[in-house]
Order: C-alpha cells, then structure tokens, then sequence
C-alpha cells in the first residue's frame, strides 16, 4: 500500500493500480468513456486527463500508475480545461440529437457534456455520418454516435473470445464495425450494450420502448440455466421492457448471457396462456378458476396412486416442494424434473455434486479441467467465462463431447465421438488411470476395465491431466442428458475418486439442482421420467408442471403416445403448447420467469431467492399458489400456507445436498448399425420462454449436420433437401456438411420447431436425400 | 364630540350615500361587461389552453417520442408509448394520450418540447359529453393541430422573441 493524495484527500492505494482505480475506491469520481473496470487500458479517449504535480501536462489517469506521495488534481484549472477540451472535440461529430436517441437519459456522454462540456457548441461545420450496419438481431447499431472508445472490441478480445468487433481506418476515418458486415456469434455479444457510453450500440428488442427514468428495476434470476446469473429486470406498466445484469463479483460479474437479457420477449407470446381453460366435448373453452380447479381436481383424485408428474427443473423451490408434497400425498411416487434426460434410472446426481467451496470463481484458479459432453459456451455462457479465464491464466483443459464442439478456449486434448461410443472413451481413461496409479505403486481395484481396449495417448494424457492436484471435471448439460449417463456416470466416479479430481456436474435449467435437492426424482423402485412413459407402467395419466412436452421431452415422439394414451393429463403452463390443447384436459395458467417470487439453487448450492417482477400476465397465478389451492382443494395436509414465505421455508428446511448411492449400473451398449443422432439442447431452445422469444429464435435455425465421410458414404451434399425419420415420424431441413459431427451421427438439435416431432434425442436416425 | 358627529352621520344616512355615489359613479361610466358568446376579450400569444400535437409543412408529424413532457408533466396527465415506425423504423409514439382532468394547464410540456410538436392553443371553449372523452388521444391532438396550425403558428412567432 502505498500513499497518494488526490484532492488534498489522502488515500491508500495498492501499488500498480491506477489514479483512477484509487479515485474510485475513494469514492471521487473522475469523467471516463474507454475505461472499464473489467476490460484492459486503452487511454483513448482522453476524458479522464488530470493533473499531477511535477508534471508539465495533464495525464490520463487510467493509465497514469500511483506513485508515493503523488499529488494529483482531478478539479484543477488545469485539469478541468483539458476535460473541457476534450468533451468539445468529442462532440464534434456527435450528433446532438438526444431526444431521438435510444440512449437518452443513460448516455454517459450526455451526462458528461452536463458536467464537464461547455454550454454551447462553437463547432458549426459538417459533421461525420456513418452508415449503420446489421450486425444481428440483437443489436441495433447507429455508427454516427460512436466515439471510438474500443470498449465493444475490447470485450470481444478479451471477455467473449471472439474478436468480431474492430475498428478500421484512422483519425477522422475511424469506424469501429465487423468489417464484412456480419452477424455477431457470440453468446454474451448483448454486454457490449451496456458498454457502449453512447447510443452506437444498442439493444434492438428493446429499440425506442421505454425511456430509463420511467421504469423501475427490480432484482431478480436468469431463469435459463445453472449459474444462477443476477439480473435486474427494469418494468413499465407493469410489464417487462428489459433485462440488465446486476453485478454480483462471485457468479455473474457484470455479464451476462443473451439468453438471459433477450429471452423477456417470450413473455408476451400469442400463445401465453392467460385464463384457464378447460376441455369438454373435445372444445376448449376458457373459465373461471374456480370450474377449473375443481375439474382439476376430479382428474388428479381420479388418477390417485396412478398419476405421474412431471416438472420443469425451471420451476423454482417453493414450486418443486409443493409439487413433490402433492404428489406423495396422492400416494404416487412417480415423479421427476428429468424430462429432457435418457436416462432416469440412474438417480439424480444434481444436488450431491455441485461446484462446493469456491463456486464459480473459484473455476479461475483450477489449473487443469475436464470438460464431458459440455458445449460449455451454450449450456452456460457464465461457466465457458470462467473457465476461459482459466485458460488465460494458464490451465490446461481437456474436452470428451458428442461433437467438437466450438469453444473460445484452446484445449490441450479433444477426443470425440458419437453418444454411443462415449462410454467406451471414459473406459479406456479410467484404465489408463488405473495402470498410471499402478505405476506409481497404487493399485484400485478394476476388474470391470479387464475387457476395454487400450488406451490411447489421448486417453492417458486426459488421465494424467484429471490427477493433478486441484483438478476439476466437469460433466456438461449434453453428457447428463444422453441415455448413456448411467454408464458413464460410474466410470467419472471411479475416475475422480482415483484421480482426486473434483467431480460436478452443470445441469440443464435453472433450479435442477434444487429439484434433486427437494427429492423431485423418484426413489427406491418408482418410476423415473423415461420410464412412466413406457406403455406398460403402472401410470394412467400425467401431472405436467411448466413443461412444454414436445420440446422438453427426451423422445418427443414417444411423450407424445404416452400423453395421447393417458386418462388424465392436468398441466400447469404458462403456453398453450399443441401438445397440451390436443392431450391436456384441464390448462392452468401458472406465472412466468420474472412473475413469481421464488427461490433457486445454483450449480454451486446456493440459494438465491428473488421477488415477483410484475403481476402474472392476464388471469395466471405463481404455481405455488396453484399447487397449493388444488392440494387444499383435495383436503390434503399440509397445504394450508399463506405466502410464499412459509412455503420457502419449509422447502428450505427440506434441502438435502445428498451424494446419491449408485445402485447397479444401468447396462449400455455401443450402437453398432445405422446413424446415431445428436439430439442437443441448443443455445435458444432450451424451455418455453426462450423458444418464444422472437429475436433470439431468429439465432435458431433447424439445422441438420453430418461429418464429410458419412456424407460422402450417403452420397448426400451440403445444402440438399433432406427428410429425417425416427420411428414413423419424419422431419425435413437442409443438410450441412460440418466436421465437427463425428462420423455415423447426424446433428439434429431438439428444442427447435420441427425436432418436435422427432424421437429419442440419442436414438437411432435415418437420413435420406429427397428426390425433386 | 365624537357622539355627536356619529349621530348625525346615522341621522342624515351618510354612508349610504357614500355607497350610492361609487353606484353612481359606475352607472354612467363605460361599461367593460363582455357579451361572452357574441364578444370575446383579446387573448395572450402564451394563453394556455387545449393541446394540440403539430406537423412539419410536409404533413410528417413532429413528435420523436422522446417521452421529456411525459417526464416534466407535474400532474401525470401525459401517457406515451413508443416504438420504431412500421415503414421507415424512425422513433415515433404509438400512444400518445393527455388527460385533460388531470392536465393542470402548466405549460411545461410544451417549453420542454425539443421539436415543437405538443403545444397548448389558445382554445379554451370545448366540452365533453362522454366519460372518458377527456382523454385527448394522437389522432384526436393531431387533429386539433392541423385544423389551428395558422393560429398556433402565428402565437409562436408572436412569442420566439421572448424565448
């Protein structure tokens, strides 16, 4: 620490920073536009010139390092007519048409033209116009605005791993674009909207709907994925105008993904369901609550013991614990938030297996990481930051997955395969882990690895890699969702039990952790969600909570035979999905993300709760308060709360972060014939909210992929029309051809229109070429 | 003393008559009385009376939607909502509603006005029939902005010197 004075304050400051960090943490406030705490120095735009004793011109203070005993002036004459200098020369090419900028009353320009600019402009030539350019859905551009302060491009350098962002031409020529105008790629490319000090970059949903000081902001959750991410949700009129993140150093930063800020939109779908509704005759007709409950009701009496529920690992914890409460007390056991996953067997192994001590940032400092089947920058955005930061700062990191999937990291080993084959690649690391303990004098015991194959250089580089101390393996969303988790599940066990490595897991949706947490999976002997659909499980009809069968659903072909079969379907939705109005007999509308208060459990075990945001959408109540009016209704204990205050806290005291006892592996076998799907959830389809929302479902195209031999194999080429079959179901879409696939695959996304009416996401697939 | 002057004050009804001299006096002065419906008083340029939102001479209206009056209005009475124009993306209101009970005839709205557009006329004879006609909406301040655009015009120009 050393001492410095600014403004005759005298102020600690830890050596190397810069005058204006200290200024910061002094609370004196110095005028800035390229400067960012997150971001690196660029000193170009020169609003933050102070003066400094003993030097003969004003320096820029975020590139100025403290010096002991260094005197500096930020409200000097001197230092004041050099911000004033500077203002004026920003201005001359700004356009000075606030009111009809989307900026307006946010603009850091603005607000520094107020406090340090001069009065009246003395500049009275013509000013320079930029086109505007397309760069995606997301981001409205408007060039003309733009003062150079390379903070979008900074961020694409050095946070989001993509340099897409550039400036071009010098001086006067300046221009900061794609260069070829293109659309922006990365998942977090909505920050650089709230980087931008002016109204270059702005968000293009959100394009002229509501002015910042009209709106109130309200804390609250990302409601998409396992990080947790905290966001501020500014409303009007009691709607949702847009989504910003709120800085919180430990998960989010101050990013975050554009799922998060973009997906708002859904909300206010044509198809929300805003009144419920009931079926007679085969005709929906909307009612009141009160017919709706009580046909509710008659349904799930009726069914009893022989109802199976189904939740979305979305809903939060007051919601699953409510749900659990009401299916037990109806005597099933038959329930589970796994929808979207093959295997259900296996128990849920979200809760005993989250990021622990540390949490997030503490993924920074791991120096070695493997990564199983996680498309690390689409499942979770937050997550491929920090692990990216951990490349930077030098880890080694090693990736096994479906396909090579695309990451902003470099990797020190990549193996990939096709979903069936992953099993025998964690085989042979675990046997090449085996035989290096051996060599070191250790023996585990491994008599199942006597029939694999050998290992590989690849497989013994990854073992040695996951045994170093402070190793980290991390099993993505893709890995936990393909049928072969079970199988795998024990090999990562073994392996990071004999590794030493840590073991977690980052599941799909934003509370699934708290949903293994509360129990919401079945237990000794009841069904898990891939098994009540069977035709022969003792299940008669369905529960379905939050949940957009036909997407959500791991087999959407094989959810929609057991819907249509069943005697009873009630759901609690907040979309009136096709499924649903074909299958459903009784539709609650239930709030939305942003709508209900409720609390969520992170991957790394935390608890945060948030308030409701606005009221529910027409006549929608928060699920809790459904779930509890039906478990009054039905004369069961333990549903008489008042607020979601006492549900929380009984749901609180219900949490158990169990490690889950592996009962017999569930037996797997290598797909030997035919073409393997790849069925992933993709960045934009990953529940009803975000599948909703139009702007980011135009970053969602149905696409169908296959790696350049197989192709060659099935004589097909890039761009052809082709038909896709599972089963008796068939789907068309244009081919690509992408080396990523592995061989004997075909990529074909589910979540996304069409792969609704496909089959098991990692099931066997049949592609043909359509004739013209 | 005293008494007696008072007494003879109430004995010869002298302040009556001090009353009926001031009577008097405006009984045969010109009259200021204005026959209202027939005859109108002059009114102030900056009179402040109903709202109207105006248009540039090539018929494109004036308002940006940068939502300042709806931010100055004291009395709330201002609604706006806004959005990029369906043709040409510019930034235009999509509901821009005044409530005229509320509306406490400030004038803020209009000096915080950047383009001119929403103005107080110096229209103050209307009425309403119907609940809910005193919300003023686009087409209906647009409206009252094109049929007094000559008059409105002219009270600004009368009034650019003093601003």
């Amino acid at each position: 620490m050393i001492t410095i004075e600014i403004d005759g304050r005298k102020i600690q400051a830890d050596e190397g920073a810069m005058v204006i960090e200290a200024a910061d943490q002094a609370g004196i406030y110095i005028p800035r536009f390229c400067y960012h705490k997150k971001l690196s120095i660029a000193a170009n735009c020169r609003m933050c010139l102070v003066e400094v004793e003993k030097a003969r011109k004003p320096l820029p203070a975020c590139a100025t390092p403290v010096t002991d005993g260094m005197k500096v002036f930020t409200k000097s004459p001197m230092a004041l007519s050099a911000q004033k200098g500077v203002m004026e020369f920003l201005l001359i090419n700004h356009p000075l048409d606030c009111p009809i900028c989307d900026q307006g009353g946010e603009c850091e320009l603005q607000d520094i033209a107020m406090g340090y600019g001069r009065d009246v402009s003395r500049y009275s030539e013509t000013k320079r116009a930029v086109p505007k350019e397309d760069i995606g859905p997301l981001i409205e551009t408007e060039m003309t605005r733009c003062i150079h302060c390379t903070r979008c491009v900074r961020f694409g350098e050095e946070v989001a791993g993509l340099k897409e962002l550039g400036a071009t031409g010098r001086g006067e020529h300046m221009r900061i674009g794609t260069f070829v105008e293109k659309h922006l790629q990365n998942e977090l490319s909505g920050n650089v909207i709230d980087l931008c000090p002016v109204g270059a970059l702005t968000a293009k949903p959100y394009r002229y709907q509501a002015r910042p000081w009209e709106m109130r902001a309200h804390p609250a959750l990302s409601a998409h994925d396992c990080v947790g991410s905290n966001l501020e949700v500014h409303t009007l009129r009691h709607k949702v105008m847009r989504v910003v993140p709120r800085e919180n150093e430990s998960i989010n930063e101050t990013w975050i993904a554009d799922r998060d800020r973009f997906s708002y939109e859904g909300l206010y779908h044509p198809e929300r369901l805003t009144e419920p509704m009931i079926k007679e005759n085969g005709e929906w007709h909307a009612c009141d609550w009160e017919t709706a409950l009580e046909k509710a009701t008659g349904v799930l009496r009726r069914l009893g013991a022989g109802l199976g529920g189904l939740i979305s690992p979305n809903a939060p914890v007051e919601e699953q614990f409510l749900f659990a409460r009401l299916l037990r007390a109806l005597g099933s056991e038959h329930l589970d938030y796994r929808l979207g996953r093959g295997d259900t067997r296996t128990p849920a192994v979200d809760a005993g297996h989250t990021l622990g001590e540390g949490g997030l940032a503490a993924l920074e400092s791991r120096e070695a990481l493997f990564l199983v089947g996680a498309d690390l920058h689409h499942d979770q955005p937050m997550i491929a930051h920090r692990v990216r930061k951990a490349w930077l700062g030098g880890a080694d990191i090693a990736a096994l997955g479906h396909r090579a999937y695309e990451y902003r990291f470099g990797l020190c080993e990549r193996l990939v395969d096709r979903p069936s084959r992953i099993v025998s690649h964690l085989e042979r690391i675990a046997k090449a882990l085996v035989s290096m303990k051996a060599a070191a004098g250790e023996a585990p015991s491994a008599d199942f690895l006597k029939t694999v194959d050998d290992p590989e250089t690849a497989h013994r580089a990854v073992a040695e890699l996951v045994s170093r101390p402070g190793a980290q393996i991390l099993v993505g969303t893709q890995m936990l969702r393909s049928p072969a988790f079970g199988a795998a599940w024990s090999l990562l066990r073994f392996i990071a039990e004999h590794s030493g490595a840590a073991l977690a897991v980052l599941p799909e949706g934003a509370n699934a952790v708290g949903a293994a947490a509360l129990g919401v999976a079945p237990k000794g002997g009841a069904l898990g969600a891939q098994e009540m659909l069977a035709a022969d499980a003792p299940v008669s009809g369905f529960l379905l909570h939050d949940l957009e069968p036909e997407h959500d659903a791991y087999d959407p072909a094989r959810m929609t035979e057991a819907l249509r079969r069943a005697e009873g379907v009630v759901a609690l939705t907040a979309y009136r999905s096709p499924l649903l109005l074909e299958t459903a007999q009784v539709l609650l509308p239930i709030a939305a993300p942003y709508e209900r208060a409720g609390g969520l459990i992170n991957v790394e075990g935390r608890l945060q709760r948030q308030p409701a945001a606005v009221r529910p959408l027409g006549e929608a109540r928060p699920g809790w308060k459904v779930l509890r009016v039906i478990g009054s209704q039905l004369q069961l204990d333990g549903f008489d709360y008042l607020d979601v205050d006492e549900v929380h806290q009984d749901a609180q005291a219900a949490l158990a972060f169990e490690v889950p006892t592996l009962g017999e592996s569930v037996p797997w076998a290598v797909m030997e014939e035919g073409l393997e799907r790849i069925g992933e959830l993709t960045l934009y389809g990953v529940d009803a909210v975000v599948r909703r929302a139009p702007a980011l479902q135009q970053l969602n195209p149905f696409r169908v992929a296959l790696n350049p031999s197989t192709a060659g194999e099935l004589g097909l080429g890039e761009g052809e029309r082709v038909v896709l079959t599972q089963g008796d179901q068939g789907v068309e879409g244009y081919l690509e051809i992408d080396e990523a696939v592995p061989a004997g695959a075909v990529y074909c996304p589910v979540g996304v229109g069409p792969s609704a009416r496909l089959g098991a996401a990692y099931g066997g697939i049949d592609i043909n070429k359509i004739n013209e | 003393m005293n008494k007696i002057v008072a007494y003879l004050k109430s004995l010869l009804l002298w302040e009556l008559i001090q009353g009926l001299r001031l009577t008097g006096k405006y009984l045969f002065s010109k009259k200021i009385t204005v026959q209202y419906p027939d005859e109108k008083t002059p009114l102030s340029p900056r009179f402040r009376g109903l709202h109207a939102l105006r248009r540039y001479p090539n018929g494109e209206e004036r308002c940006i939607a940068c939502k300042l009056c709806e931010a100055v209005c004291p009395a709330l009475a201002i609604t706006i909502e806004a959005g990029p124009r369906q043709d040409d993306g510019t930034r235009r209101t999509t509901r821009y509603e005044i409530d005229l009970f509320k509306c406490i005839f400030c004038g803020f709205c209009e000096e915080s006005c950047p383009v001119d557009s929403i103005v107080e006329t110096d229209i103050f004879e209307y009425h309403f029939e119907q609940r809910g006609e005193q919300i003023m909406d686009k087409q209906k301040l647009l409206a009252i902005g094109d049929k007094y655009e000559e008059r409105i015009a002219r009270n600004r120009m009368l009034d650019a010197k003093y601003r």
